[in-house]
């Protein structure tokens, strides 16, 4: 069979049409191992999520049976790889309902599609006085790329601020957005507050005022069905590693007549059709924007990690999450010295927390100590630590193989911190 | 739990409870800003050193987890008379128990409390919430202006 191209198999899927995640927890060899003599609860899904066997398989056997570089040779092993990588763009297209494959640029991940967006976009269409507006949850990869572009061409950078459950304040948005905003980046799902942003209705307003978007989707396309053409964004990305893909490899969507509008960005091998000292030309979509030998292999990965959710399906995976959150969420406000940062009405499946007297880095370790793995830290989001008036909180972020009885296990854990530090 | 207690041993306990020397020093000679991206420690220290290179007053301030409120603490009260060029031996012995570099030890130098601390060379990611105060000692010492960062 090919690994690729096959119908994906639904192996996560019980009768009754809810996720069987003890079949699921068994696709992950990761999740098979004990951490300091416990089982491990992996709670780290929206810093990188676990692959399962079926992304890392596909890679191997990408590397024993086809590798060669792509779009160069006449010889079968190129056309073989060349055939896989390319399969994936059709997958791409369809996993976030783009209407070409001209659209679907492969780059390192979400923080280079922004760079791609900010640098190629930004210099050919932002000028002094025009403003590009981000929000106050961005990650800092949504915000540093638009400072640049701030610096190099005298424009101004406006900030959507948040209120304390950690939402938009669209009452503000829509009193920023003018007629020189020329690009609003905004986040789909935030990733150190979990907040879902309803993005449809900003691209909406911002487009009235003759604004592109760009939609940073790392953390919302592991969670939900997302569809660029409804949206109407004129730019989206995400990452293959948060979506149980590998590293290396992320998507930049584009709506084609902005690509072929804007200028390359890198310039090398693949992406131009004649080279001559006078000048050269460039190639066509979506291959102006990918210089160099792309992450083949990080390619082929990823259409393994998109066929795995697809196959469960992102409608099941958001209940199952959506159970988990809501089971997470009810302890915590049990909890003795729990603050939960981020109460959005419209959340995904993140929980973000500080415990009175006891700072985060050492409620890590004590976690970690029972094999619980999560994230402590400002996780890039200095701005939002900021806002809540915490240096750091500590985050748990669920994926589709997490349990219940895991997070019953974090709270046990929590217990243990309290007790260790007497709080 | 009880190698956890191997790292967070009472005294640590007791002085992220009750940090000593915990607060601004009017008219101090030296100050510095150290801060850990990585968890968002924070933490000023402040100096009084002498014309005959004494450490005559030291004080701390900041936020931080216990690894490194303990550490700023217990680092003030060893500092505490010292001449500078014990600090410095003091901060590479204080460098190598943390980092587990057992050879980098300075045999003449009793560390007394500073001790406590040695759990930390099982936990890297949490060696540099230890050596965070003394790193700012050394930048104070220095007279640096732009605040350091142990990442």
């Amino acid at each position: 069979m090919n690994h690729l191209m096959g119908a994906p198999e639904l192996p996560g899927v019980a009768a009754g049409l809810a996720l069987d995640v003890d079949s699921i927890r068994g696709d992950f060899p990761v999740l098979q191992q004990q951490v300091h003599g416990h089982p491990l609860v992996y709670l780290d899904s929206g810093a990188s999520a676990q692959k399962p066997e079926a992304v890392i398989q596909v890679m191997a056997d990408y590397y024993c049976k086809d590798h060669a570089n792509v779009h160069r040779g006449v010889h079968t092993l190129s056309q073989r790889a060349t055939d896989r990588y390319e399969g994936v763009r059709g997958k791409v297209r369809d996993f976030i309902h783009a209407g070409s494959t001209n659209e679907i640029v492969y780059v390192r991940g979400t923080t280079e599609a922004i760079n791609l967006v900010a640098s190629s976009y930004g210099q050919a269409f932002v000028g002094p006085k025009d403003e590009v507006l981000v929000t106050e949850m961005e990650h800092h990869s949504n915000i540093v790329p638009w400072q640049l572009l701030c610096e190099r061409t005298n424009a101004t950078l406006k900030v959507v601020p948040i209120d304390d459950r950690g939402e938009l304040i669209l009452d503000r948005y829509r009193e920023i957005l003018n007629e020189r905003t020329r690009i609003v980046a905004i986040t789909q799902v935030s990733n150190a507050l979990g907040t879902i942003n309803p993005v449809h209705d900003m691209i909406t307003m911002a487009h009235d005022v003759g604004a592109v978007v760009l939609v940073d989707g790392a953390q919302a396309v592991p969670h939900m069905s997302v569809d660029v053409t409804d949206l109407d964004c004129d730019f989206y990305a995400f990452s293959g590693h948060k979506l149980y893909g590998p590293t290396g490899i992320g998507v930049l969507y584009g709506r084609e007549s902005l690509l072929n509008a804007m200028p390359p960005w890198q310039g090398g091998g693949e992406m131009i059709t004649k080279v001559r000292f006078e000048g050269s030309e460039y190639n066509e979509l979506p291959y102006k924007f990918e210089a160099g030998t792309p992450d083949i292999a990080g390619v082929v990965g990823l259409g393994a990690a998109i066929d795995y959710v697809a196959g469960l399906g992102l409608d099941l995976i958001n209940e199952y999450e959506q159970q988990l959150l809501a089971h997470a969420t009810a302890r915590a406000a049990e909890q003795s010295g729990m603050r939960v940062i981020g109460t959005a009405s419209d959340k995904a499946a993140i929980l973000s927390f500080e415990l009175e007297g006891i700072h985060p880095h050492d409620i890590g370790t004590v976690l970690d100590h029972e094999g619980i793995a999560v994230r402590t830290g400002h996780h890039c989001a200095m701005p939002v630590m900021e806002h809540f008036g915490v240096p750091a909180t500590v985050r748990a972020s669920l994926g589709l193989y997490n349990t219940r009885a895991e997070i019953d296990r974090l709270f046990e854990g929590i217990d243990k911190a309290q007790e260790l530090f007497g709080q | 739990m009880s190698d956890l207690r191997e790292l967070y041993q009472e005294v640590i306990m007791d002085h992220n409870r009750s940090p000593r020397n915990c607060g601004p020093l009017e008219g101090a000679s030296h100050k510095a800003e150290g801060f850990n991206p990585l968890c968002g420690d924070q933490l000023q220290l402040y100096l009084y050193v002498n014309d005959d290179s004494i450490i005559e007053k030291v004080r701390f301030e900041g936020k931080g987890c216990a690894i490194s409120t303990a550490s700023a603490s217990i680092m003030t009260e060893t500092l505490h008379g010292r001449s500078v060029d014990e600090a410095n031996r003091y901060f590479q012995a204080f460098c190598a128990l943390a980092t587990g570099e057992r050879e980098g030890l300075d045999q003449d130098l009793d560390l007394g409390k500073l001790e406590v601390l040695n759990g930390v060379r099982e936990y890297p990611a949490r060696v540099k919430c230890a050596t965070l105060a003394w790193h700012t000692l050394q930048a104070a010492l220095r007279g640096d202006k732009t605040p350091i960062k142990t990442e």
